[in-house]
């Protein structure tokens, strides 16, 4: 299977997070000086925070450890961004993604695919008469692990939100 | 009878009066017409300029000659392009610009409209920061914050674009009192005292210490203390190309510059020093090895900067603490001991008698002997201009750099066509100052049409045109890597550079033979009823030595021109 070897074979990634002014341009910048450095952005999530004055990006990406570091300091120094660091330690934080997948369920393998949304824990969010489609929460290993599974069945669509994530506790992210 | 309402240009043009900006560098067009209209009525002084890039590096030599952000005005589209070159200059060498950009008008952006360029997009990869102006109300606080983030810190180009009709619409912001809004911009300004002790406890352990002088002790005026330092520590001082005048090159302790072309004896320095303590300096690919573990393997590694961003880029050091270099300096020389420099001296002194910068006098008019003898003639009191390629580095070499803001050079970005407006910028700045573009005929020649600009002020500007009737540097490279294949580098066919000046009006002085060369830069120097050029006409090939190969360490310097072919540089350009 080839997905399976494609999550063995995964570089590590990283998990950095930004906080940074509401302002035009920033989301320009910050990839600029990401592509500088051939640095490839694997995912990225942009929301409002509750101060509507901020944005928070989470960015995942893998690469180098010691030109992330670099690409980390030379992000903290754009005047619109507030804050910027990598999460190294994965205990520290609660990490959450979402995935919707569009999958062939013809009569015949619907059972057997409810259970394996069901030992996922997953759920069905939209019901079709030839497929349907299934919304699957958790790490990113898991949503690649379902995602592999899911591949026998046929997987007609995939969209993942990115990684999001939080400091656990007193933490700030 | 009611106050006629103020526009976003009269706003604009007020706030940088209340900046206090005495010169504005500027070049007009539909998109920037309220703004030069604004002008008008305006106390400060514009000066047209006979080109955009010509715009931008005069407003980057005005900043270095006077510590002031210089201020650049032009239009859309072509005028704002054309300035890309001088920003990416500035913000190579961190200077501080306030570029301002006419725009068409908000609602036809991103429609192609008519001299409609994407400036923000372009612009952003080489700038520090930039805006582009939605609201009228907003200009106030936007010309606040510009200076504020060109000067402080690390200094570098902020450019605003400016609509058409935001600048010709109402503003009724104050323009008092402004409050910016910038929660992601911090200035690093106090280093923790355990930081500095730490660079003060490696200090005391060195019997061979090195200083290396950089750019960032000039940005933060920190000369004063650099010299204090060095003084107390008993420590030798090597400089960077854009640290020249950090400390004076013609102090007992001065080893003049490191690097590709630096002395001989500051790469063996270098090459045997136990501790290199760089102050304000970037460890450019100009002065270390594309293989960093051979820079000085044996040395301790000291270093200051205020950007947080530069540890750790190039090496990592032993102790380094971020924040002003003045700041820092202040605490650091409270804490350090004079240390056992004499033997390390010593040695040092022996490379100077052993390696001296040289150059022959006969077999032709060399571009060194003149600089020399401007270096003789004005005692060093000037400020230096240059262009980039060979005459660029004889002068850092030969033009020994006295004082802090004299020494005014295009190092990270190198643009040729810099040189002479970046005079015209100093000059306009220090008045009163001697001052000497040292200029090639390939880069003059792409910013020659300034002497307009230099000849209607009548400033003083002494133009030195090194003509070797040769891209030289290039010629430099394709002869000792390239078996002297010779592929675009013949300037033959240059004008006559006297008779050029006269066009403008511009007095001239030719050079051709040694035996001249005292006596006419004499004369040219005494004449200050406006621009002159000297052209002088220096043997076709010569080389600039010393010479560390592109990606080589201080252990690969060659010191005179080599017998033997040259590998072709490896690991940097
Ligand atoms: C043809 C050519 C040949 C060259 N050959 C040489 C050569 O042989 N030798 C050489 O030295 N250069 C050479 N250069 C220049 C070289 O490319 C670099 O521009 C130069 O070495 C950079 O010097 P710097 O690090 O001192 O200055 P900058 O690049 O301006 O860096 C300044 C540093 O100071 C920091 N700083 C700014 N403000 C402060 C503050 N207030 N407090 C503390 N730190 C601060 C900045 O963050 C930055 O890290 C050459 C250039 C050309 C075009
Ligand atoms: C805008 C620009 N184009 C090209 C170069 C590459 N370059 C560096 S030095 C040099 C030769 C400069 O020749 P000249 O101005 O005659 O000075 P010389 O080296 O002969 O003193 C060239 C082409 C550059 N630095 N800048």
């Amino acid at each position: 299977m080839a997905i399976i070897e494609l999550i063995k074979n995964r570089p590590h990634i990283h998990t950095i997070s930004l906080l940074v002014a509401n302002k035009p341009g920033v989301l320009l910048r910050i990839s600029l000086i990401f592509s500088r450095r051939g640095f490839n952005i694997e995912s990225l999530v942009v929301s409002p925070t509750l101060d509507g004055r901020y944005s928070r990006m989470t960015i995942t990406a893998h690469g180098e450890p010691s030109v992330l570091e670099q690409i980390i300091k030379q992000a903290s120094k754009l005047i619109d961004v507030v804050h910027a660091s990598e999460h190294k330690d994965s205990r520290e934080v609660v990490e959450k993604e979402l995935a919707l997948i569009k999958v062939h369920a013809k009569a015949e393998k619907r059972a057997e695919l409810l259970q394996v949304i069901q030992h996922f824990k997953s759920i069905t969010i939209d019901l079709g008469p030839e497929e349907l489609i299934i919304q699957v929460t958790g790490s990113t290993e898991k949503l690649d692990a379902m995602v592999a599974f899911l591949q026998d069945y046929g997987i007609i669509e995939l969209v993942r939100t990115g990684k999001v994530v939080m400091g656990r506790g007193k933490m700030t992210t | 009878m009611t106050k006629k309402a103020t526009t976003g240009a009269e706003a604009l043009i007020k706030c940088l009066e209340n900046k206090d900006v005495k010169f504005i560098f500027g070049y007009p067009g539909g998109a920037a017409i309220p703004i030069f209209d604004a002008l008008f009525d305006s106390t400060i002084d514009l000066v047209l300029v006979r080109h955009e890039q010509g715009a931008t590096h005069i407003a980057d030599g005005y900043a270095r000659a006077t510590n002031k952000p210089g201020v650049v005005l032009v239009t859309s589209g072509p005028g704002a392009t054309n300035t890309i070159t001088g920003i990416i200059t500035a913000q190579m060498d961190s200077i501080p610009l306030v570029v301002l950009c006419g725009q068409t008008i908000t609602s036809a952006l991103g429609k192609d409209a008519f001299q409609e360029a994407d400036v923000f997009g372009i612009t952003a990869p080489l700038v520090k920061h930039s805006y582009l102006v939605k609201d009228p109300n907003d200009i106030p606080r936007i010309v606040e914050e510009a200076f504020h983030i060109a000067q402080t810190g690390r200094p570098g180009p902020v450019i605003i674009d400016l609509p058409k009709d935001i600048t010709s619409a109402d503003c009724t912001a104050s323009l008092k009192n402004i409050t910016m809004d910038l929660p992601g911009y911090t200035i690093p300004e106090k280093a923790p005292k355990k930081d500095i002790q730490k660079l003060a406890e490696l200090l005391k352990a060195s019997k061979k210490p090195l200083i290396l002088a950089g750019h960032g002790i000039l940005i933060s005026g920190a000369s004063k203390e650099m010299k204090t330092l060095a003084e107390k520590l008993g420590a030798p001082v090597t400089n960077t190309l854009l640290g020249k005048g950090a400390f004076p090159e013609n102090h007992a302790l001065a080893l003049g510059m490191l690097g590709m072309h630096g002395t001989a004896y500051a790469n063996k320095a270098v090459s045997n020093c136990d501790l290199i303590f760089s102050i304000g300096c970037r460890w450019d690919d100009r002065i270390t090895p594309a293989k960093i573990e051979r820079f000085c393997p044996n040395a301790k590694k000291l270093h200051i900067d205020i950007d947080i961003a530069e540890i750790g880029k190039v090496l990592q050091p032993d102790a380094y603490a971020i924040g002003d270099a003045k700041a820092i300096l202040t605490e650091l020389i409270k804490m350090v001991e004079p240390l056992p420099t004499e033997p390390w001296l010593k040695e040092l002194d022996a490379y100077k008698k052993k390696y001296p910068l040289g150059y022959k006098i006969h077999g032709g008019l060399k571009a060194q002997h003149v600089i020399d003898e401007l270096y003789n003639l004005t005692k060093g009191d000037a400020i230096v201009t240059t262009d980039v390629g060979q005459h660029q580095m004889w002068a850092a070499q030969f033009f020994k750099t006295h004082a802090p803001d004299t020494w005014i050079s295009s190092g990270g970005a190198g643009t040729m066509g810099f040189g002479f407006p970046a005079a015209i910028g100093a000059q306009m700045g220090c008045p009163d100052q001697t001052v000497i573009a040292i200029v090639g005929d390939g880069g003059f020649q792409m910013t020659a049409f300034e002497l307009s600009t230099a000849a209607i002020r009548k400033l003083p500007l002494k133009i030195v045109v090194i003509d070797n009737k040769f891209l030289g540097m290039v010629r430099q490279w394709q002869e000792l890597f390239y078996d002297q294949r010779l592929s675009g580098v013949d300037l033959e066919g240059n004008p006559d550079f006297v008779k050029l000046g006269e066009a403008y009006g511009i007095k001239g002085f030719r050079i051709k033979r040694p035996a001249d060369v005292r006596r006419i830069l004499e004369k040219a120097l005494a004449y200050n009823d406006g621009p002159c050029i000297i052209h002088a006409e220096v043997v076709k090939e010569d080389n600039v030595f010393p010479m560390i190969p592109a990606g080589g360490s201080s252990d690969d310097m060659i010191i005179e021109a080599p017998k033997y072919k040259m590998e072709k540089p490896k690991g940097s350009t």
